[in-house]
Formats: C-alpha cells, sequence, structure tokens
C-alpha cells in the first residue's frame, strides 16, 4: 500500500494511474492512496477510494437527475452530471417528449460511448442488456469494490443470486440495482455491505458464503472446509487480498457489466 | 474574564524550560487522528491535538456551486472553516466572521497547490472544516484533518500537508502554541508544509520577531511538520489495516 507523496519503485517505468513524476527530482510518487499494480511499461495505483472515473464501454447504473427537451441528465457517480440525448435509447420520439419516457429518480443502465479532452461524457442506451431499470432497489458500494461483487469469471454474483434469488444488475460505477422481494433485497444489501467494508482482504468469498448461511438460517460450515486450501493457496495470511487489480487498466475494453442468471460471465479479476 | 492586568499574564515559561502544560520548547501537543469518521462524506477526518478537536469532511470533485465558479480548464477548490458556537470558553456568534474567511480562503489556496486540480475541470472539490473545540492552532489542526480526508476521497495529490504553529513566549521560540501561549505569547507563526518538496504552502504571522527568530522558527516548524506528518500517514495506513509485508511483496514483484 502507498499513501501520496510516497515514492513508487519506478524501475524505468512510466508514471500510470494514480502516480507522477516530481519536476523537482525525477522520481516517480504516489498522488492517491492505494495499492501499487505495476503494469509495463506503466506503474500505476489502484486506489482504495475516489469517485467514479468513466471509461469506455463501461456499463453504469445512473439514476434522471433532469429532463430536457432532447435529452436527460444522469448522474452516473461520476463528477459530472451526464448527458443522456434521445437518439442514445431505443425509443422513437419527438423533441419534448423526454419526460413522458423517463422521469427524475428513475433508474437506467447506460453504457459509457466516450470522454473527451474536457471530461464531458457520453452515454448510449442502445445496446443488450441496457434500457430502463423498473422497480428493484439501489445500493451503492465503492467502485473499487465491484470485480469483488462480481467475482472470478462472475462466481460472487452468481453465488449470490442463487442462494438469494434475488436478480442483481452491477454497474462500473459502483451502482448494484437489486430485483426481489424485500427479504431478498435485504440479504443481498447485507452482503454488499459485507463486501463494500471488506472487499480488499483474503477469504471474501468464505466470508460471504458465511453470512449467507447465517441469513437462510443454515449452519455456517464452509469457513472450516475451505480453510486447508485457502491457507496452502496464499500463506495463510488474513491480511489483504493478492493484489489482482480491483478494476482492469485503463484503456482495456472491459467485459459486461449486465449480469442475469445462467448468462456467461467475463472473467473480471485475475487471481494469483 | 476580569480585565487583563500584567499580574494576571500567567507564567509561561518556568526557570527550568518547561512551559504552561510542561512540555519541552520543541514538544508536540499529543495528537491523534482518525480517518474517515463520516459515512457520508467522500472523505472524512477528525483531529485531536491537545484540547484542539477538529472534523474534516470532503466532497467532490463534483458540479460546481454556484456554477459561475466553474473553470474550464481545472478544478475550483472551495474550503468553509466554522467554528463550533460552543467550541470556545465565550460563546462564539455562529456564522461567517472575518477570521473564518480568511482561514477557509488561506487553506483553499494552499490545497490547490497541492491537489491535482487540472485533472477535474470543470469540478469543484469541497472542504469543510468543522472546529469543535478550540485551544489555538485551529487552522493548522484544520489542514491536517483535511489533508487526511482529501487522501481519504482518493483525491489525487502531491503530497499529503502536515501544518503546525510555532511562536514566541516569554522572548523564547516555542513549538505548537496552546491558548495561553498563543494569547499572552509575543508572536505566532503557522505554517503548512509539502514534506516533499520542503515547500511551505501556507505561511502567516501575527506578532513580532526578529529575522533570525523567523529564520529558526522555520525550521523548528519543518522538524514540527514531520512528524506529525507520520501520524498522518499512519491514520491513513490504520483506516485500512492493509499489512506491510503483502505490500512489499507486491514493490518486490
Amino acid at each position: 500500500m502507498v499513501l501520496p507523496g510516497e515514492e513508487v519503485p519506478a524501475q524505468g517505468l512510466k508514471p500510470g494511474f494514480g502516480t507522477y513524476r516530481s519536476r523537482d527530482d525525477g522520481k516517480i510518487y504516489a498522488s492517491v492512496m492505494g495499492l501499487l499494480s505495476p503494469r509495463p511499461p506503466f506503474v500505476r495505483v489502484i486506489p482504495l477510494s475516489g469517485r467514479y472515473i468513466p471509461q469506455r464501454d463501461d456499463m453504469v447504473v445512473g439514476i434522471i437527475q433532469a429532463v430536457g427537451p432532447t435529452y436527460w441528465l444522469l448522474d452516473i457517480r461520476a463528477p459530472h452530471f451526464t448527458p443522456l440525448h434521445m437518439t442514445g435509447t431505443p425509443w422513437q420520439m419527438e423533441y419534448g417528449e423526454c419526460g413522458e419516457y423517463l422521469r427524475p429518480g428513475e433508474t437506467v443502465i447506460v453504457r459509457v460511448e466516450g470522454i473527451d479532452e474536457q471530461r464531458r461524457i457520453g452515454v448510449s442506451m442502445n445496446g443488450p442488456g441496457l434500457g430502463k431499470l423498473e422497480g428493484g432497489y439501489v445500493v451503492e458500494i465503492s467502485p473499487t469494490k465491484v470485480p469483488r461483487v462480481i467475482g472470478k469469471s462472475g462466481s460472487m454474483i452468481q453465488m449470490i443470486q442463487q442462494d438469494t434469488g434475488a436478480k442483481l444488475v452491477v454497474g462500473q460505477n459502483g451502482r448494484v440495482w437489486i430485483d426481489g422481494d424485500n427479504d431478498q433485497i435485504r440479504r443481498v444489501r447485507e452482503v454488499l455491505a459485507l463486501i463494500d467494508r471488506e472487499g480488499q482482504k483474503v477469504g471474501l468469498t468464505d466470508r460471504v458464503k458465511a453470512l449467507l448461511d447465517t441469513q437462510a438460517g443454515r449452519t455456517p460450515q464452509h469457513e472450516e472446509y475451505d480453510r486447508p486450501t485457502r491457507d496452502s493457496g496464499d500463506g495463510g495470511s488474513e491480511e489483504v487480498h493478492d493484489g489482482s487489480p480491483p478494476r482492469p487498466p485503463k484503456g482495456e475494453v472491459q467485459g459486461p457489466t449486465y449480469f442475469e442468471e445462467g448468462q456467461e460471465f467475463e472473467e473480471e479479476t485475475q487471481h494469483g | 474574564m476580569g480585565s487583563i492586568g500584567a499580574k494576571d499574564v500567567p507564567q509561561l515559561l518556568d526557570a527550568n524550560g518547561r512551559r504552561i502544560d510542561g512540555r519541552g520548547l520543541e514538544d508536540l501537543r499529543p495528537l491523534r487522528i482518525t480517518a474517515g469518521p463520516l459515512q457520508q462524506a467522500e472523505g472524512s477526518a477528525f483531529v485531536e491535538w491537545g484540547d484542539n478537536k477538529v472534523m474534516a469532511a470532503v466532497y467532490g470533485p463534483r458540479e460546481v456551486h454556484p456554477r459561475h465558479l466553474q473553470q474550464t480548464t481545472k478544478a475550483v477548490v472551495q474550503c468553509k472553516y466554522n467554528m463550533a458556537a460552543f467550541s470556545v470558553d465565550e460563546r462564539k456568534r455562529p456564522g461567517l466572521d472575518r477570521r473564518s474567511q480568511e482561514i477557509s480562503k488561506v487553506i483553499a489556496e494552499a490545497f490547490e497547490s497541492v491537489l491535482f486540480v487540472e485533472e477535474y475541470p470543470r469540478t469543484s472539490i469541497d472542504i469543510y472544516i468543522e472546529v469543535l473545540q478550540a485551544n489555538a492552532g485551529t487552522r493548522c489542526a484544520g489542514v491536517v484533518a483535511a489533508s487526511v480526508a482529501l487522501a481519504d476521497a482518493g483525491i489525487p495529490m502531491v503530497d499529503l500537508v502536515p501544518a503546525v504553529a510555532v511562536g514566541k513566549v516569554a522572548g523564547t521560540i516555542v513549538l505548537d502554541l496552546k491558548k495561553e501561549e498563543d494569547n499572552y505569547g509575543e508572536a505566532d507563526l503557522p505554517m503548512a508544509l509539502v514534506p516533499r518538496s520542503g515547500r511551505l504552502v501556507l505561511l502567516q504571522m501575527e506578532g513580532h520577531m526578529t529575522r533570525d527568530e523567523l529564520k529558526r522558527s522555520l525550521d523548528l516548524g519543518v522538524t514540527g511538520c514531520k512528524k506529525i506528518y507520520e501520524v498522518q500517514k499512519q491514520a491513513l495506513r490504520d483506516r485500512y489495516a492493509v499489512s506491510a509485508p503483502s505490500a512489499g511483496a507486491e514493490v518486490a514483484a
């Protein structure tokens, strides 16, 4: 873990996300608090906190903030509100009709089409898995914990969905839309709170399993059963996770973030 | 409080060079920093420093309000320093006054030079500093708290910013003034340092000092800041309790 102002061992690498090169001495320092993750030719820091930084092809859950004549303004947890133009929707509509389709407070899932130098964001609702999210419940977690909610090849999200019976949509911006009855939503919220709190530690899957078992009134047994495998796997420490990046590096195309039961999942994280 | 005559002035230094609270000349008051106590804010920190208690909360980068302050090439840094009505002996009249406006301004400017504001054009980074209990040096405590809160909020910065006041008390240069020393001392010199580059981003002075005393004060302040810097870093580490061995392993890989 590095803190802002701490020198980063560069070894000929260029400063990537979360780092900068000093004009005083030419060395590379961290600019955010996070986990060091060299990825040649860049050395970068995966932040432990911070706002969602939109990247092309991210699927994000947005909330309508305002309605214009030809567009809506969305809150996608980025530094700015994001316009969704009516041409970016699957609907045939006329000037001034936006309010008839989406109203403030309603939830949509959209894809980030691009960001310019002024950090203006373009989003679209055209595409598979995109559209308005009817009903359900939205929970916010840290955007850096999103790959933990999804898990290796979607294992975590599958486990949560199968055990609780709720349906989840996870946006890269750390908003999770939950559809189910009140009890199912309550259980998923507890699980998400656990992941948000302890997502950077090893043995997360076991703890989520134990929580799901406790919720369902089963005796937690996975903990004991899984321990030998885990200990041999990562040296037996009950500490930090293995340093796998919380999200793929900048510029890399990411897999879909929209998940339904039975759907195939793209690998989101590389486990050591 | 009665009239302040000469006989009311407490003895600020005893014969052995001990201060009013028993500290040595170059000792800091006990400092404790808690990172991330607030749920609502994107970053927060609580600083207990001697009898000071200061909470800082950071929001943003987010949309600028009021809109006309927006800058197209960089983020604006807005700071609000406020003292609670109950923070001092006699009730402080709540709300903006000249002193709090000045402190807000100098703290905002200090952080503007430390944060990578160009990374977030057309946004605002908002720092709120609430002084719950005051005992001299609250602007420094505010800077210390705000700096940890900004790091907790994940906003990119050159370095954490420690701050401390040096002063002249009974003709002697001392570190980290407490209330009586501030009130009855000869000079007060708050400063905020960027330890990595050695640059000062905040420096104010009240009272009188010779050129030589000023020089020595600056050196003493920098030494003090470096101690505070370590406490700030530890506070952030404790927040995530990420173990050192694993981080070391990553460096080696």
